[in-house]
Parts: structure tokens; sequence; C-alpha cells
């Protein structure tokens, strides 16, 4: 028996030993060819056809194989892809789109119906498409998606193979924005009618992007190389691009220390203090905010002034610094940097911040709202969704009003659909939430908070605020609409049914020879059109 | 009398598995009444979604149907062994989730299996028959040890020092031999350590028996008794404990899976959940359920086999 236990032993240490050799030469990376990216998007797509798509890490991976009629670049500018001009009309309502010479990876033209065919199959109803109301700003699109209007009312229109003409309902100013997005991708008509699953093969994937697919393994990666095809090909310097997608976020950094990845999409909080040094993390923009709800419907949180001692009360600079530590910035305002005003600088820099942290007042401010010193507060419940940091940030801010303020509140996580389902539906005091934009304008943070809005979810209502957000959705005029938007987020930071606490930020971990990656501050994670290793 | 015989074992037959086929069918039933009663839905999101395209989402899946008449949709459906498509993931089917995530959890789990029972059996011999001296001492330790430590903190420990440390094996993922390697060894250490203690202590008690007197004084040889008389009995409790084993192991291990990212099966339990994905729950519930039942049948299957004492059909009905 000793013997065979010791064989074994032997064997395995061989075994062990063996596979040592092929291993270290295969992780080397630099053997794989010069122009490799290894990245990790996080998660297995839900779908990649572009007109069902939600999610960032999928539209992260369609960007990388399809062009839609405009591309952001690397300073988030809207620039030309398959659009080689575009025409606004006066009344900022008619878009006329001059398309450049662009092929399929099949070697079919793309043309201006297939543009019109891609959009009008994102928007139907049986399509079913959770983004389909990207599309609603165009003349006719929820009446069809509804199924109360016809297909030929919506006011899409190929005039010729080169151009292609939309009107929309209103003045949209980020309509030209989402042309680079996922939902407006196109796809090809052929393909697409020919088999509905086109977009799980690589055979069938026709891409019109700087990229194609080559092979797709669920749960692990999906490889591409270089679309010698692509309009824009002489600027792709990357030859080979594989994306994995890989959710433990510890697995993924393991795989990142060793040598298998280049670049990692989200890396774990409790990683960044230890990594502080580290040439390899870097903190990129995110055009996000992370805030407070108040229920104001239930007391005491009805009152105004609970809100503000509320807000006032809390440290934020204390927690971004040492329980987020991620490099996120105190919010004091709600929408966040990285939107441009009129006059093309930052909408949060001319807008500045609305409030500052303040004991004394906040004290007053609790006092008259009928609790000295906290007496006779009821016990409130901050509620969150089990994920991430969110705890940690209860806490610290359950200390924090303990402290200034001698209010006790509870904190509570719960799943995150139960958690959805009880802020939709009212039930609760206080909850954690986040907000990031659907398109580049403060707008889509803006809009949130109208009368009985879908994701308003605190039960706040002012006319003003409601009046304000529908002048800056009727005009084309910018400087009428940020106008109407700064004036807005006063009355809402005045009001304070939310209070904001830190605007986000995107750290990633990548390799120091990785230039020219884009990590976009919304939508999509990565852009490596115009990416190559050094 | 043998065709008595045949005619009881077919009897027996049957009614196991009509007790099977009821069981799952109570099994899809609540998980369907559960389901459904817990909070949300597989198209939530952060985002409010307008009322046109909630409504065009749910009619496409069939979810505004009153739910008797989904219910009896899925099990039409499903006695004709469909289980339907992901809501999730709407390209793939529950039936293709399944056939390309059970060989994967499967090749692992045999892997585990094989590497849990040759260890475990031979450990569990050793510290029997060398009682109270170093290699048992050893071994229970060792036992003790991996019984102990929880698998995902040996699963990192693993990969910290196979992967990152000695950089001799990758430290994740699916696909050659060398990644099968790590998850083998985590998800194999808390059998391995059970069937290690539970040989040993069957050993000794079987080692004391008068049968093994008897042999021994018969003047067989001491392989003979070890290898025949005593393994052959003493690992009764192992085969018992197999049936659980192999179903638990082979089904996949969300924790396993998911820190080495391994495209099992084992994912699937937890996510599905987590998306509300209707189908996925109801189809990875019914495949689990269905596999542990044929497995305690094959279990008691077999005890008839390696012990002579027991049938399947009691004699007295006979």
């Amino acid at each position: 028996m000793k013997r065979i236990l010791l064989a074994l032993m032997v064997l395995a240490a061989f075994v062990l030993a063996g596979c040592g050799d092929d291993k270290t030469k295969d992780t080397a990376g630099k053997a794989n060819g010069p122009q490799l990216i290894r990245y990790n998007v996080g998660t297995e797509p839900k779908t990649l056809d572009p007109a069902k798509s939600t999610g960032s890490p999928e539209a992260t991976i369609e960007l990388q194989m399809l062009d839609g009629l405009t591309r952001y670049d690397a300073n988030q500018e809207i620039k030309r892809a398959v659009a080689e001009s575009w025409d606004i009309s006066k009344d900022s309502l008619t878009y006329t789109f001059k398309l450049r010479d662009a092929k399929w990876s099949n070697g079919d033209l793309v043309t201006a119906h297939d543009f019109v065919y891609s959009w009008l199959r994102a928007m139907a109803k049986e399509t079913a498409s959770e983004y389909a109301y990207q599309f609603f700003y165009i003349k006719g699109a929820e009446d069809y998606n509804s199924g109360k209007g016809k297909k030929e009312d919506v006011a899409i229109k190929a005039l010729d193979d080169k151009t292609l003409q939309v009107v929309l309902n209103a003045p949209a100013p980020q309509f030209l924005g989402l042309t680079a997005f996922q939902t407006y991708f196109p796809v090809n008509q052929k393909v697409v009618e020919g088999n509905p699953n086109w977009f799980t093969d690589p055979k069938t994937y026709v891409c019109n992007g700087p990229f194609k697919m080559v092979s797709w393994e669920h749960n692990q990666k999906i490889v591409m190389e270089k679309n010698p095809d692509y309009w824009d090909a002489k600027s792709v310097k990357l030859e080979k691009l594989e994306i994995y997608l890989i959710e433990n976020l510890d697995t993924s950094f393991n795989m990142f220390k060793n040598g298998q990845l280049d670049q990692m999409n989200e890396i774990a909080a409790q990683e960044l203090t230890a990594l502080k040094d580290s040439k390899e993390l870097k903190i990129m923009p995110d055009a996000s905010v992370y805030f407070y709800r108040f229920n104001v419907t239930r007391k005491p949180f009805n009152d105004v002034k609970v809100r503000k001692a509320l807000a006032l009360a809390i440290d934020r600079k204390a927690l971004v610094e040492s329980v987020t530590k991620g490099g996120q910035k105190q919010a004091y305002a709600f929408v966040p940097f990285g939107f441009k005003d009129a006059d093309g600088k930052d909408f949060r820099r001319n807008g500045d911040n609305y409030f500052k942290e303040d004991l004394e007042e906040a004290k007053r401010l609790l006092a008259g709202a009928g609790f000295p010193d906290g007496k006779g507060f009821p016990r409130a419940t901050i509620m969150f969704n089990t994920q991430g940091n969110h705890q940690k940030v209860a806490e610290a801010i359950q200390q924090m009003w303990k402290k200034n303020l001698g209010i006790e509140v509870t904190i509570q996580n719960v799943e995150w659909q139960v958690y959805e389902d009880r802020e939709t539906k009212l039930d609760y005091d206080i909850e954690r939430a986040g907000w990031s934009p659907d398109y580049l304008d403060p707008m889509t943070f803006i809009d949130m908070f109208v009368t009985n809005g879908g994701n308003n979810k605190t039960g706040w209502s002012n006319r003003e605020y409601d009046r304000l957000v529908s002048e800056g959705k009727s005009t084309g005029d910018q400087k009428v609409r940020m106008e109407s938007m700064h004036r807005a987020e006063k009355i809402l930071m005045d009001e304070m049914p939310v209070t904001p606490l830190f605007f986000y930020t995107h750290p990633i971990m990548i390799k120091e020879n990785l230039k020219n990656v884009i990590v976009p501050p919304f939508a999509t994670d990565a852009d490596f059109k115009w990416a190559y290793v050094e | 009398m043998v065709n008595n015989g045949v005619l009881q074992l077919v009897q027996y037959l049957l009614r196991r598995i009509v007790t099977i086929i009821l069981a799952l069918w109570l099994i899809v039933t609540l998980t369907f009444m559960i389901m459904h009663s817990v909070p949300g839905g597989p198209f939530a999101s952060e985002k409010k979604l307008p009322d046109v395209i909630k409504r065009n989402l749910e009619d496409r899946y069939h979810l505004n149907d009153p739910l008797s008449k989904q219910y009896i949709n899925y099990l039409n459906n499903l006695i004709h062994f469909d289980l339907g498509p992901s809501f999730r993931y709407e390209y793939r089917t529950v039936n293709d989730i399944i056939k390309t995530g059970f060989p994967v959890s499967a090749i692992l789990g045999a892997l585990a299996i094989a590497f849990a029972l040759v260890v475990g059996l031979l450990a569990g011999i050793i510290s029997a028959l060398r009682q109270n001296r170093w290699q048992d001492y050893l071994a229970m330790v060792l036992a003790t040890l991996s019984f102990s430590v929880p698998i995902f903190i040996l699963s990192g420990l693993l990969m910290y020092f196979f992967a990152y440390k000695l950089q001799i094996l990758p430290s994740a993922m699916w696909g050659t031999w060398q990644q099968a390697i790590l998850p083998t060894l985590a998800l194999a250490a808390l059998p391995t350590a059970f069937i290690a203690r539970l040989m040993r202590s069957s050993m000794l008690e079987v080692l004391q028996q008068d049968y093994i007197k008897t042999a021994r004084a018969k003047g067989l040889s001491e392989r003979v008794i070890v290898l025949r008389h005593g393994v052959r009995n003493a690992v009764l409790p192992v085969v018992t404990y197999l049936g659980f084993l192999v179903t638990d192991v082979l089904m996949g291990s969300f924790v396993v899976e998911s820190i080495f990212a391994i495209p099992g099966l084992g994912m699937w339990y937890v996510n599905s959940i987590l998306n509300r994905d209707y189908t996925v729950i109801l189809g990875v519930t019914i495949f689990f359920s269905a596999f542990l039942m044929l497995m305690n049948f094959f279990v008691d299957l077999t005890y008839v086999v390696i012990d002579p004492r027991i049938k399947l059909v009691d004699r007295k009905d006979v």
C-alpha cells in the first residue's frame, strides 16, 4: 500500500512539474503575437444583437465589430463613422446623413437601406427590444412600437443608397450622439432575415466595424481579428482582440497578475488600497452619480428640513477617502462632470455646488423640524442592494448621523430585484441609488424627477421643476435648454428629495504597454479601434 | 419461482419510476409557485421601462397569460423534453444550456470523484491498518484540515500558490488538462477527507468481526483478508455516500466554477435565480432532481451487487 501511495505522489509531482514548462511560455503574452490585447469585459453577453442589447458589456463587444453613423473619439467628441457628413435643419428636427463607401465583411455595401431596415427592426413590436424607446425621439416610432402606428409612418427614409433622412418629434440635441449607440448600429438585412440567430455564430456575424468575430465560447471568451473590409482599416493596428467573459473579480485579477489578461474592466474595491502606487491601475472618469433617495411620502421625510439636515450631516470627504477609496469625487449637486454646457464648458463646473456640509445648520434644521438633538426622531431604515461597497457606505452614514445629529437609523440589505420592487412601490424610508447616463446630455439626469416619472421613485413633485424640464425638451436652443436644466437642478437641490453622495469613477487595470485604448465615461467600457501594443 | 421473482423485480422498478415521476411533478409545481411569488421578473431593470416596451416583452414570452396557463404550457413542453428558451440569454434554450454545461461539470466532477475515491479509500484503509501509528495520524490530520477549510478559501489558496507564486498552472478557465488540475483538487478535498474517515472507521469495525478472525484462522493471506473480506464489507457506507456525492459533484459547484471560471452547470443554479430567468430555474431544478433520484435508485441497485444479503424485493412478499 505504502508503495502505491508513494508512486502516486511521485506521479503527481511529475504531472505538476511537467506542465510547468509549456504553461509559462503560454502565459508570457508576447509569444502569442505582438498586436494582441486580452481584455476581460466581465460577463457573458446577454445577446450580441445590437437591436436588443442593453448593457455596457454587450455594447462594448458590439462596438468592436459594428460601426454606426457616428463614433465617439478619445475626447468624447462625436466623429464621422459610416456617415461622411450630415445636415441638421434649422428647426433642429430633420437630420440628413450622407453615407461613405463602406462595406460589410461579406462584401456587401453598407447602404442607407440597411439603416432603415435595422432601425425599424429594432423598434418593431415583434422584436420586443427593451431599448426600443431609444428611438422614441423619431416621429412615428413610439406608435409603431406600441402597435398603434404603421411601419410606413415612421419618419426614417433612404432618399437613395447613400442618403438617410430622419425627422424627430421635438428638438433633441442628443440624437446625433445616439447614432453612435448600440441600438442604432446597422445590421445586414440579408443575413438577419436568413437566420434569426445570426449573431450567435461567428460565421454569420457580418460586421462593418474594426474587428470581426472568430469564435465565441460561452462564459469563456470571444476572439476577434482585424476586419480588412472595414472602411477605416488603416487606423486599426491591432491584429487580434480576445474578449474574456469572466465574472469573478478575484479570478480576473489573478489572471491579470498572472499575465493571462492585459486589461480588465472592473477591479474589486478591496484591492484598491494595495494598488494605490501601481502604474497598472488607472482611475477613469465615469459620468454617474451615487445618491440616496428619501421617500417624501413618509414621515418625517416629507419635511424638507429633515431631508436637508440629513444631507448636510454627511462627511462626503471621509466617505470617498476612507470608504470607497477609488478616487470618487464628493458630490454637492446631481449632474456629474463630463457634460457640455451651451458655452462649450463643463455643465457641472458652470453650475458649481448647490450646498455644503454644515453641522450647525443641520442641527438647527433638525430642531426646526421638531427633533432637537435628534430626540423623538422615528427609527428609519437605509435600504440598499447587496452588492459592492453599498454596505460600507451605509454603515459610515449611519455612524455620521448618529454622531452628528443623534439620530439612530438601521441599515438593511436586500437582493437586487427585491430592492427594485420595493423602491418602485415606495416601500422604503431612505435608499441607496445610482444613475448613469443614457446619452451625453444633462437631461438624462434632470428628467428623472418629473412628477410621476418612472425613475423618480421618491414621490416628490414640483410644478416649476416639471415646467423647466418640458421647456428644456421643447427647444433646440442650447442656451435656453441648459439654462432651464441649471434652474431645475437648483430646485432639486433646494428641495433635496435625493441627496448626492459622490460621482463615480471607473478604476481599471491595464498593462502599461497598451496604448490608445479608449475608456468612455458611459455606455461602453472600452473602444479598441485605435488601440495598439507597444 | 423465477418468473415470480422477475415479476416482483419489474413491479419494484415500475413503482420506483412512478415515484420518481410523481416527485418530479411535485418539484416542478412547487418551484413554479415559489418562483413566481418572489418579487421581480426576468425583465427588471434599474431604469424603468416604458409601459409599451414592458408589454411587448411580456407578450413575447407569454408572461401576460394567467399563471395557470403558463403552468400547463410548461408541463406540456416538459413532457416533450422541451425546457424552453432562456429569458435572459434568449438565443439559448435551457436544453442547450444543460447540454453544454453538464458535460463540463461532469468531467470535472468525475475527475474529483476519481481522485477522492482513490486517495480517500487508500488513506482510510492505510489508517485503519496502521491504527495509532504515524501513517494514521498524518492521514487523519490532513483529512481534518481539508474537511474544515471552506472550499472558496482552498480554491483561492491553490490558485495563489500554483498559479501566481509558482506559475506552473493556469489560474483559471477551461479547455486544457492543466486547467482541470486546480479545480479538481479544490472540488475533491472535502469528499476525499470524508471518504478517508468513513473508510477508516468502517474498516476498523469490520476488522474486529468474527469472520475476519475465522479467515485469519483458516490461514488466508493478509492480502486476501484485507481486500476480499475487509474492504468489500467496509466499503458499503462509502457506496451510500457515493450516491449523494456523485450528484453533488457531477452537477457542478457554483463556488468552484465561479472561482476557476469554468463554463459548467454550477453557475446557473445561482445566476438563474438572481436573474429571475424562470425557465432556467425550472430546467436546472428538474434536471438536478431527476439526476439525484436516478442516482439514489442506482445506489440501491448497486447494494445488491456488493452485498448479497441485501435484496431489492423483500423475501416475505414472495
